[in-house]
């Protein structure tokens, strides 16, 4: 697939990032198909967080370049990103407790009749996009902090997806939730996948649920991929055994400190 | 208000077992759902007791007193609910309160500068410190509470230094019509304090400022993710607060006919302000707060020193009654919010 810009939503060259003394990101690659679902999976400290972070326009690479549908692009700001199509949606949920659902849905889009919020027309909205999706809630003008966790990923996921995000990254979407509540954001993305419209790269620490819906892995190690496989040829038992054997080599070497911390999420820093 | 009132009591009065119970509880469930319920409750209370301990609470006299009493505080705690919900709060205000009628004098009695343009630039100043506040807050992570201690300390130097801890009086072109409409006559502050309760009421409630307001103070992570330039919502909030301080202190001193360095030291107001926020149910951590809740708030203030006052209790022990006020709310706000969040919906 390489070298059909048309086919391409994503590409990632050579893209390194330091904090302070610490090397995030040595040199990574990363292509991403149109309509494809990529699992980039990794141990704590690999970088993937900082992978991410650069994707979404929050942090700005030392080196390397990003293009996306097969142009390259400087971005410049989470803004910036977004208005190109790439959306976060993150492990720490962006929603609001203290917002209604609408009012999450619409977060810094607002529809608004200047100078008041259009809340009828919002509420409307996402009322028909939430069930379009099949995501299932009590109504959209209930606070978020009545909701469930699984509940408010799938409208963390449907906000980025109503926004017109062709390229979404999942940040550890599965992270503390239970069985049926996970089950409920997999059947969301293989939703997605079906619609064909958008494409998706799901960051995970734990990859056996995850492994069910991408179409393609890579495995981020050390700050660059190490490995680049369909689903289809590979399996828990191999990513889980890389992941062991570098450990165990590091250790070996006496190189197993502790691991690299992940690089500071911005706003907490 | 007389409606709402009249709808609590009659669903606490519907006997159970009639047909009209479910209609009249889901009234009620709307009514306690709502955060100004419980101060509403309390203020009327309060109206009530003291109409019936004291003939003179009702007069039309002692009404324009309790109105002065309740604007400045409601005017000041408007942006304070703004400023807490985004997270943050702001001790310098009531400094900003004492400084800005003298910048007003200054400018009149000093430069030559007519009324209406220098009360706007004493307004432009206050603003400037509460842009001050908010990008020192913001810039250079200092705590607000941190920063506007400093603030606070430093406009009332600023204040005791230039006009040498001396009362300064009113210029003599602010007398009649413009000292009138801003404060002196009976019923303006309470004019303004409604204008603008309303108007920030609205912009909490339904504007993007507001409901960026609440991200920022719910989520501040979440909504920088979002996009939302917090800094610039925080920041604003403090100009939002720190000019209508200004604003309130220009009143008083139209209404007590002198400019007094000594305004309780510039804390008074402020305190009164953040109690009647966080009586009126205002988060101190943010994300949640109403301002109309603050008015309120100012209102049981108000009433619970005059009524004291009129039937003969001494001021002392108001602080007590205050002291047990904000704990009972605060008290009272985390219970009920955790029944709402339970809701019955």
């Amino acid at each position: 697939m390489a070298g059909n810009a048309n086919g391409e939503a994503l590409r990632v060259e050579h893209i390194a990032k330091r904090f302070g003394g610490i090397t995030a990101l040595a040199d990574v690659n990363l292509r991403l198909a149109k309509g494809e679902v990529l699992g980039l999976i990794g141990d704590n400290g690999a970088g993937k967080s900082t992978l991410i972070k650069i994707i979404c326009g929050f942090h700005q690479p030392d080196a390397g370049t990003i293009s996306v549908a097969g142009e390259e692009v400087v971005l410049k700001s989470v803004d910036h990103a977004r208005a190109l199509g790439i959306d976060t949606v993150y492990q720490d949920l962006a929603l609001v407790n203290e917002l209604t659902v609408y009012h999450n849905m619409f977060l810094n889009r607002e529809l608004v009749r200047w100078p008041l919020l259009s809340n009828r027309r919002m509420q409307r909205l996402a009322r028909r996009h939430l069930e379009d999706m099949g995501v299932r809630i009590p109504d959209v003008d209930v606070e978020v902090a009545k909701l469930s966790g699984g509940q408010r990923q799938a409208i963390a996921v449907a906000r980025s997806v109503y926004t017109d995000a062709k390229i979404l990254l999942l940040d550890e979407p599965l992270a503390a939730m239970g069985a049926k509540e996970g089950a409920l954001i997999l059947d969301l993305v293989r939703d997605l996948k079906q619609r064909g419209d958008v494409s998706i790269i799901i960051i995970a620490h734990n990859y056996g649920q995850i492994l069910e819906v991408c179409d393609r892995i890579n495995l981020l190690q050390h700050g660059s991929i190490t490995f680049d496989k369909p689903t289809s040829e590979t399996s828990v038992q191999e990513l889980t055994d890389l992941v062991v054997a570098e450990y165990r080599a590091a250790r070996t070497r006496g190189l197993a400190q502790d691991p690299t911390p992940d690089a500071p999420r911005g706003g907490r820093g | 208000m007389g409606d709402t009132v009249e709808v609590a009591e009659r669903v606490e009065a519907a006997p159970p077992g009639r047909p009209s119970r479910s209609i009249l509880r889901r009234v009620g469930d709307e009514f306690l759902r709502r955060r100004e319920a419980s101060v509403l409750i309390v203020a009327v209370g309060l109206g009530v007791y003291f109409a019936s301990a004291h003939p003179a609470f009702l007069t039309q006299p002692n009404l324009v007193n309790i109105s002065r009493a309740t604007a400045p505080t409601a005017i000041v705690a408007a942006g304070m609910v703004l400023v807490m919900v985004s997270g943050e709060i702001d001790l310098s205000v009531g400094a900003v309160y004492a400084l800005a009628p003298f910048n007003m004098h200054y400018l009149v009695d000093y430069y030559s500068v007519p009324v209406i343009p220098a009360i706007l630039l004493a307004l432009l100043i206050s603003a400037a410190i509460g842009f001050a506040n908010g990008f020192i807050t913001w810039v250079f992570k200092v705590p607000s509470f941190v920063t506007t201690l400093g603030t606070l300390n430093l406009v009332i130097g600023i204040v005791l230094v230039t006009s040498h801890a001396y009362p300064a009086p009113i210029p003599e072109q602010a007398a009649g019509r413009i000292q009138n409409w801003l404060g002196a006559a009976d019923w303006s502050q309470l004019l303004w304090c409604v204008l603008i309760v309303g108007f920030f009421h609205l912009v909490l409630t339904s504007t993007r400022w507001g409901l960026h307001t609440v991200a920022v103070g719910g989520n501040l992570l979440g909504a920088t993710e979002a996009g939302i330039r917090a800094g610039r919502i925080k920041i604003g909030n403090f100009m939002v607060v720190a000019t209508l301080g200004g604003f309130a202190g220009i009143m008083d001193a139209f209404r007590i006919n002198t400019i007094d360095p000594n305004l309780g030291g510039g804390t008074s107001i402020m305190f009164a302000a953040v109690s009647a926020a966080v009586i009126g149910g205002t988060a101190l951590a943010g994300g949640s707060g109403t301002v109309i809740g603050a008015f309120l708030g100012a209102l049981v203030l108000a009433e619970l020193q005059n009524g004291m006052n009129l039937i003969g209790i001494s001021a002392n022990p108001y602080f007590l009654i205050l002291g047990a006020a904000i704990l009972i709310s605060m008290i009272a706000n985390v219970y009920l919010s955790r029944l709402r969040r339970a809701g019955r919906t």
